[in-house]
Order: C-alpha cells, then structure tokens, then sequence
C-alpha cells in the first residue's frame, strides 16, 4: 500500500476545503494553567489594584503631595490620625503632609524603579546571554568574565558613590539599578541557551542556511521567554527592595519625591511619637506588592514549566 | 551520469578535552568518521546502516556542512564544499535538506507548524509574498499527508507520525537535489514507520530527489536505498549495491547485522543458526588497531591487529574491507 491512498487522499481534499483551525500555542496553554492557580489569580488581581492605586489614586485624594495643613500641622499626634472627616484618610505625617496622596506618589516610584530594572534586564540580559551562549567558544568566554567582573564589584559601593558624585536623583538610581540588574539574569539565560541550541530544531535551521542572528532571535529568545519572564517577575520585588534600602539609608529618591522606602524610614523614626499610621500604611503597601510580585512570579512558573511542578 | 554528490576519503576528527584539563594540554582526537568514499547519482538513494555510535550521524551532518570535516573532499556537484564560497555555500545549503531523527525535537516548540515549514523558503527567497508562501506551505502539507488548515497549530498537537511528516515538508520546499534522513523512522512505531518510509520513496520518485537515508535498521534501508554502505567504528565495512549486500554479504558484520534481522515466520526463525556479535562498541577515541571490528569479529585473525585492512573491490561497486571475505549466502527471505 501506498501511503497515503486514495480514500485518505479524499478526505484531505474535503478537508482542504474547511477553515483553518486555530493552534493552541504553548503561551495560551499556560495562560489556561495560569488561571487554573487561584493564588496566583489573586496575586496578579492585587497586583493590577496597586498599579491602579499608584496611576490613580491622586485623583481621590483630598489633599496633594504638596499641600501642608498648617492647622494640624503642631499637633499631629493628637489630630492627624487617619481620618474620613477631614480627607486625610492615611492621616499626616511629621510635616503635615498628606499620608494618602505620599503613599500613592511612593508606590508609584517604587514600582517605576521595579519595572525599569527588570525592564533593562530583560532586554540587556536576554540578549547578552543568548548571543553569548550561542556564539559560544571565545566569544562567550569574553562576555562572561565580563560579566563575572561586573558581579564582583561591589554594587552597594558603586551605587552609593554614583548617587553620591552625581547628586542624588532618581535618574541616577534608575541608572544604578539598571546596571546590575542584568548580570544575573544574562547568566541564567546563557545556561538555558547552551541546552537549547542542541537541540535539533536549530540544527535544522543551522542546516537550511538561517543567518545565526536569526536563529538566536527566532527560534532561541521565544523558547527563553517562559524562564526569563519569571526571572523577571521575581527579579521586580528584589529591585523594589533595593531602592527602598537606599532610600532608607537616606540615598534614594530626594524630597519633595519619595517612594515607598523613604515613606517607612520616615515612619519607623517617628514611630516612638504615637503616630504609627506614618510607618503602617506605606509598609502595607510595600509589603502587599511584595506579595503580590512573588505570588504571580511562582504562577507563571508554575504556568510556563509545568514538568517541574 | 557523474554524480550529484561525491565524497571521497572524508574524515571527520573532534577534539576531546578531559574536564578539568589544563587549555595547553593536545586534545585527544575522536576520530568520529574515518576514510569514508562514495559517489551518489542524482536520483539514487544512498543507505548507511551501522549500529549506534558508529558515525552515521556525523557523516550526515558533515555533507550538510554543520560539522566541519577534518580532511578528504566532499565533492557537490563537481565544487569542493571546503572551499566554496559564502554564496555558493548558500545554494548548497538550498539543494540539500535534512530530515532528523526525534520528530518532536526537530521543530521548534514555539512556532505554528506553517512557519516551520516555511522557514528554508522565507530564509532562500525573503520576496516571496506571504499568500504564495502560505500556498506552497498548503500544498506540501497535502502532499506529505497533512491537513493544509492545520497550518496554525502547534508541533506539541501532533502525533510523532505527523511531526516527521512536517519534517519532510520543511525538508521539501525549496525542491532540494539531495536530501538527507537522519534515522527518520527510528523514533516511530512500527505501522508508522512504514507510512512514512513509503511517503519517502515516493516523493524521492515523484521529485527525482538523491536520497541518503540513514539507518540502523537494515530492513528498512534495504527497502528504500540503491545502495547500502555499512559502518563500523567510523569505517566503512562494506558498500555495493543493495540487492548483492543483502543476499550474498562478504563482510562477517555485515553477515551479523542481517542475522540480527529476525525472520517473521517463527518456525524458520527457530531452525536459524545466527551468530551473534558479542561484546560492545570499543570507545571510538581509542579504537582497535588494524581492523576496527576485530575485537568482536568471528573470523579475526592475527594479522588483523597489524595494518587497516585495505578496500577490496569486488566488482559491480561491490567493494568490502576484509582481506579474509567470504560470501555468505544468507535467506532471501531474512529481510
């Protein structure tokens, strides 16, 4: 028999005639796998809430970032608790600013710094470690004692020094973190990229002739994307994390900007004045996006790589 | 006719490190494919059968260029592969396309299957509009079996008989001269492997395709190939023409690999004496001197640990590289 024969050659021709059916990519699998993991729906619903929060939260305060209420402002123990009569619904804090319109101007800081660096690591890193652990040989070698280099400096070190000769902005941290944000994660994705280009589906596109920046981008970056986004979910709270250390030891985000970091170190130094809302609404949020950060993190690798369940 | 592809005493050598070891200390030499010679007419199907480990493989991958070879000529249409140059590289790459073995592993997880089979085309003619290349991809999947508005799904959704089948349309687009089989039957069950085999002999005839089909399956490569070249270790035992290697073989291992061929009639099988090789594959990094098989071989003498025994021609193509050959008439009817 002569494969295919004449009745399968048939039903092909009928079926040639029917609409195309549409696959279901490995992405939308994982996104059915996702939604099946209710602490991680819940985590990316809080998630998405507190982005809300910090985009728009201003427009529900009663009083700007700016603003001082000058008639509580000597008596904040007693009269700036948080209140819905008087629209200071997080209370004040020491300068008689509003609590509710700094925590939301801080989250948005402390996500912005979040993002960005994982940003920068995705781009940087993804690339960086696929080129070099595809070109391999001494390319590779050049790239990754680079890399090994730039880790054993150390980062505090250089990060305070660059905050501290080229004044203290937010541009500079942004800079900082996003230095080092992509040394780590250019290592995890060379190690995937030397399995991956074993593997014989990029031999055959070595063999048909597709140009290797091609192959790196076509078939070894998608199949790198599950591992580096996860990296990058869990890589947003550490970020978030650091900024708040330097903003905490005084290096961060300058007055009158703030983030989340800076609002706690204010809150834990008055705390011992009975106005513990300045240290515990900024430190619920911090610790809420933190929360959230890991529970969608551990979702999408539950989602993306379901063999190592 | 002169030949599509002439490869003549290719040699393919890695370079082995022990881990740890010093960067100025010599690699040792894996000597992966050693002197191996022989012509393909256009439209002839070429069979390489040897047991694991023993180069098929490599060879394979050095006529598509992947591997590089370490010496010996691989002759494409008359012009040295070695020293062609980037353009010229680039038609070769074009008429000579490869099937692989692990159906699954050989498409790329994250792509529809019209995208797979359409790459070799959008890489070799990046001007082709879309709907033409949508319809060649259409018309392939019909060709090789497929339902053509299964375009968009995903290699996962398909059955291994189905993933080689989009394999051999990847391999088909661009109407290649030459195409390579890497042991495209061996993941499959037995059912599909005859589907699949048959689907390749009649493209190969349809197209007019040279065909190397590699295997360690002597039944099937006798069912596909015009000519069988067997490997050991590397080196080539034995090549002539498929009907005389099967039925009078002179080489005692291509005698072992038709005896390891069960007959399907049990009783006949029964009343079978067969030699059986014992032993394993020696490490290719340090092989036997002399004869490379005599370590496993039953007529082994002791003059075969002296020099590499030399090519004898038999005649008719048919060439075998055991200075004490003798033909052994085996059961037609064993494979």
């Amino acid at each position: 028999m002569v494969y295919p024969d004449k009745a399968v050659m048939e039903g092909v021709a009928q079926a040639t005639g029917m609409a195309e059916v549409k696959g279901r990519s490995l992405w939308s699998d994982a996104v059915t796998r996702y939604s099946r993991n209710r602490a991680a729906v819940i985590g990316l619903v809080v998630l998405i809430a507190i982005i809300l929060f910090s985009l728009f939260g201003g427009f529900f305060a009663a009083w700007s970032n700016e603003e001082i209420d000058w008639g509580r402002m000597g008596n904040i123990a007693a009269t700036g608790a948080p209140s819905f009569e008087n629209g200071h619904y997080f209370g004040l804090d020491d300068l008689g600013r509003d609590m509710y319109a700094r925590t939301v101007q801080g989250t948005r800081i402390s996500i912005l710094v979040g993002l960005v660096g994982s940003f920068v690591a995705v781009v940087v890193g993804t690339l960086y470690g696929a080129v070099s652990g595809y070109f391999g040989g001494r390319t590779d070698q050049i790239m990754m004692r680079t890399v090994d280099i730039l880790m054993s400096i150390p980062f505090m070190f250089v990060l305070i020094l660059l905050l501290v000769i080229f004044g203290r902005s937010i541009g500079m941290l942004f800079v900082g973190i996003g230095l080092i944000s992509w040394l780590d994660m250019s290592r995890i994705v060379r190690g995937q990229t030397l399995t991956i280009k074993n593997k014989e589906f990029v031999e055959a596109a070595i063999a048909t002739g597709v140009k290797p920046m091609r192959i790196v981008l076509r078939h070894i970056v998608p199949n790198l994307l599950g591992i580096v986004v996860v990296y990058a979910t869990l890589l947003i709270p550490g970020l978030i994390i650091t900024e708040s250390f330097i903003s905490f030891l005084g290096l961060g985000v300058q007055e009158p900007s703030t983030s989340l970091g800076a609002l706690i170190s204010k809150g834990a130094s008055q705390m011992q004045y009975g106005v513990i809302w300045q240290l515990g609404f900024p430190l619920f949020f911090f610790l809420v996006t933190l929360f959230a950060f890991f529970f969608v993190g551990d979702g999408l690798r539950d989602a993306l790589d379901p063999k190592d369940r | 006719m002169s030949p599509i592809l002439s490869v003549q005493d290719l040699q393919v050598t890695f370079d082995v490190r022990r881990p740890g070891s010093w960067p100025w200390t010599p690699p040792r030499k894996l000597h992966a494919v050693g002197s191996v010679s022989f012509d393909l007419a256009p439209g002839e199907c070429l069979g390489v059968v040897g047991e694991s480990g023993s180069g098929k493989s490599t060879l394979a991958r050095a006529i598509v260029g992947t591997v590089p070879s370490s010496g010996g000529k691989i002759l494409w249409e008359g012009q040295d592969l070695a020293a062609m140059d980037s353009t010229k590289r680039r038609t070769h790459r074009r008429d000579v396309q490869m099937i692989f073995q692990d159906p699954l592993a050989a498409l790329n997880p994250r792509m529809p299957v019209g995208e797979i089979i359409a790459e070799p085309l959008i890489t070799h003619e990046p001007n082709t509009p879309r709907a033409e290349v949508k319809k060649r991809v259409a018309a392939l999947m019909e060709r090789v079996g497929l339902l053509p508005n299964l375009i968009n799904r995903y290699p996962h959704e398909f059955s291994g008989g189905q993933c080689q089948r989009i394999g051999i349309a990847r391999a088909l687009i661009l109407k290649p001269k030459l195409v390579i089989c890497d042991e495209p039957v061996s993941a499959l069950d037995v059912s599909v492997q005859a589907q699949v085999v048959n689907l390749l002999m009649e493209l190969q005839r349809d197209m007019g395709l040279s065909m190397i089909f590699i295997a360690h399956d002597l039944s099937v490569v006798k069912h596909i190939s015009d000519k069988i070249v067997v490997m050991y270790l590397g080196r080539v035992m034995e090549q002539a023409d498929a009907r005389a290697l099967t039925t009078v073989p002179e080489h005692p291992y291509t005698q072992a690999l038709i005896s390891s061929v069960p007959i399907p009639d049990p009783r006949r099988e029964k009343a079978r004496k067969r030699p059986v090789l014992e032993g394993e594959l020696p490490s290719p990094l340090s092989p036997p001197s002399g004869c490379v098989f005599r370590t496993r071989c039953p007529k082994a003498q002791p003059s075969c640990a002296g020099d590499r025994p030399a090519m004898i021609d038999l005649g008719s193509g048919h060439r075998v590289a055991c200075p004490y050959h003798e033909a052994q008439q085996v059961l037609a009817a064993a494979i």
